[in-house]
């Protein structure tokens, strides 16, 4: 691997200082699941590694039915799907952590380092959009929001600024008739990159019969994870019904641009489209009946 | 040459210092400078798991930590894996139901279905099979590594010594236990 300096500042305000002063030749470090492998292969040369496990704020996990979840970017997956909370409240962001490689790379990977990759096939990043997730970030000029939709800007490109790293993402506390879900396809049973994913959620109206509104974010399937919002637009107002969810998952093949590649072809991918988009919207709606 | 640093932590029950530059990962540390060769690298890129250690009580690929990150940690690999009366019985295990062939993939095998023994001494088979989707084997068709694990519990169950080095206690991972079922 070629050399670089190494730090792990315990304050945000020095692991700034430290990511500014190098610039594009500065990576943060978190799990290290991707970065290192990254490093190894010579995708960027890098100055210096500023290893962000001993900042407090990116080490923050709350939740709860009040505050909603705030995930600090260097959380590992394992705590995410291990807390009853998240469990209870989160489970669409659950079944993400729980499905990124095996138990070992869950074990350091998180939520946030899987945000800031940028693969068009991250597995938390839809569930983070149909939640309505906001990334807290931090840079030489002070703290900004970005939703998390507006976070990927290309195959392996965020929208961090020179300087800036992701501190942590905040979800809004779910309404009791409001429910997620995650699916991604792969040819193996555990252990693989997503050829499709999507996730889905729903907010129902009291009588849990028809849908408030509705948020579908597709992966795997253009140059970033797609946030559909026409999607669960049409959703809006419709009783939860079979030809509801067939008419959204229609509209979210339309959105999907995907290329042919030695994973899958365009016809599959938007196939798989189709169908999780129809899977993950009737376990939302099942998730929100029994919220 | 790169700078050295200077790193302690704690391998096997041992406290141990080592130089090391900050491009080394904790598996090319424990093989190149510490003389550790149980831990195997297969893919070095967290695809394998041949290079599987407990690192503060979790499982890790210990290619995709630096050395330098274990300053300060707890890490039990394949060497602190038998205690001096003998075999782990997953060891045991697997030597009688004959679950290795080339053997690369086995001290990861090993050192990953202990963490899971350690926490779910009664995991069913679905759930040795998901634990152990990170390790690769390309000699076995995993079917008799997976009879060994089932076996090894039997054994533990019936009282078998498993006095390993302490490293998945340490970090208070272990103790929570409440492992996400799906």
């Amino acid at each position: 691997m070629q050399e670089f300096e190494y730090v792990a500042p315990t304050t945000l305000e020095d692991a700034v200082r430290l990511m500014a002063e190098k610039g594009s030749r500065a990576k943060a470090l978190a799990g290290g699941t991707d970065i290192l492998v990254q490093l190894r292969g010579g995708r960027f040369q890098i100055d210096r590694l500023v290893d962000v496990k001993k900042i407090p704020e990116l080490n923050e996990l709350t939740c709860s039915e009040a505050g909603g979840l705030t995930l600090g970017a260097a959380v590992p997956c394992y705590q995410v799907y291990e807390d009853p909370t998240i469990q209870r409240l989160y489970p669409g962001v659950v079944d993400s952590a729980f499905l990124i490689g095996g138990i070992q790379i869950q074990g350091r990977a998180t939520v946030g380092g899987n945000l800031c990759n940028a693969a068009p096939s991250g597995d938390t990043i839809p569930s983070l959009i149909v939640q309505g997730a906001t990334c807290i970030v931090a840079g030489p000029n002070g703290r900004r929001n970005i939703p998390v939709e507006e976070f990927c800007a290309g195959p392996g490109r965020n929208v961090l600024q020179e300087g800036e790293l992701l501190v942590a993402l905040h979800m809004p506390p779910p309404e009791p008739t409001f429910g997620a879900s995650f699916l991604r396809f792969i040819p193996r049973n555990e252990m693989d990159i997503a050829i499709a994913n999507v996730a889905a959620s729903v907010l129902l109206d009291d009588s849990k019969q028809h849908i408030v509104s509705a948020r579908i974010a597709i992966g795997s399937v253009a140059p970033t994870p797609v946030f559909v919002k026409q999607a669960g637009d049409l959703l809006a107002g419709k009783e939860a019904n079979e030809a509801s969810i067939e008419e959204a998952a229609e509209a979210a093949k339309g959105a999907a641009t995907p290329i042919n590649d030695m994973r899958g072809t365009i016809a599959q991918r938007i196939h798989l489209v189709g169908v999780l988009t129809k899977r993950t919207l009737r376990t939302a709606i099942s998730r929100a009946r029994e919220g | 040459m790169a700078d050295m640093i200077h790193v302690r932590t704690n391998i096997n029950d041992t406290d141990v210092d080592f130089l090391c530059e900050s491009r080394q990962s904790l598996l090319e540390v424990l093989r190149d400078v510490l003389g550790m060769t149980g831990s195997k690298e297969g893919c070095n890129d967290g695809n394998c798991g041949a290079c599987t250690v407990i690192l503060d009580g979790r499982i890790v690929d210990s290619c995709c930590v630096l050395g330098v990150e274990s300053q300060g940690k707890t890490i039990l690999t394949i060497e602190g894996m038998a205690s001096p009366e003998g075999l782990h019985p997953l060891q045991q295990a697997f030597l009688e139901e004959a679950a290795l062939q080339c053997g690369i993939c086995t001290p990861g095998f090993l050192i990953a279905a202990k963490s899971l023994l350690d926490r779910e001494p009664n995991a069913d088979e679905a759930r040795i099979r998901h634990w152990l989707a990170g390790n690769l084997c390309r000699c076995t068709g995993y079917d008799k590594i997976i009879r060994a694990v089932l076996k090894a519990e039997d054994m533990i169950a019936n009282g078998a010594n498993t006095g390993s080095a302490t490293g998945t206690t340490a970090g208070g991972a272990q103790a929570s236990g409440d492992v996400y079922n799906d």
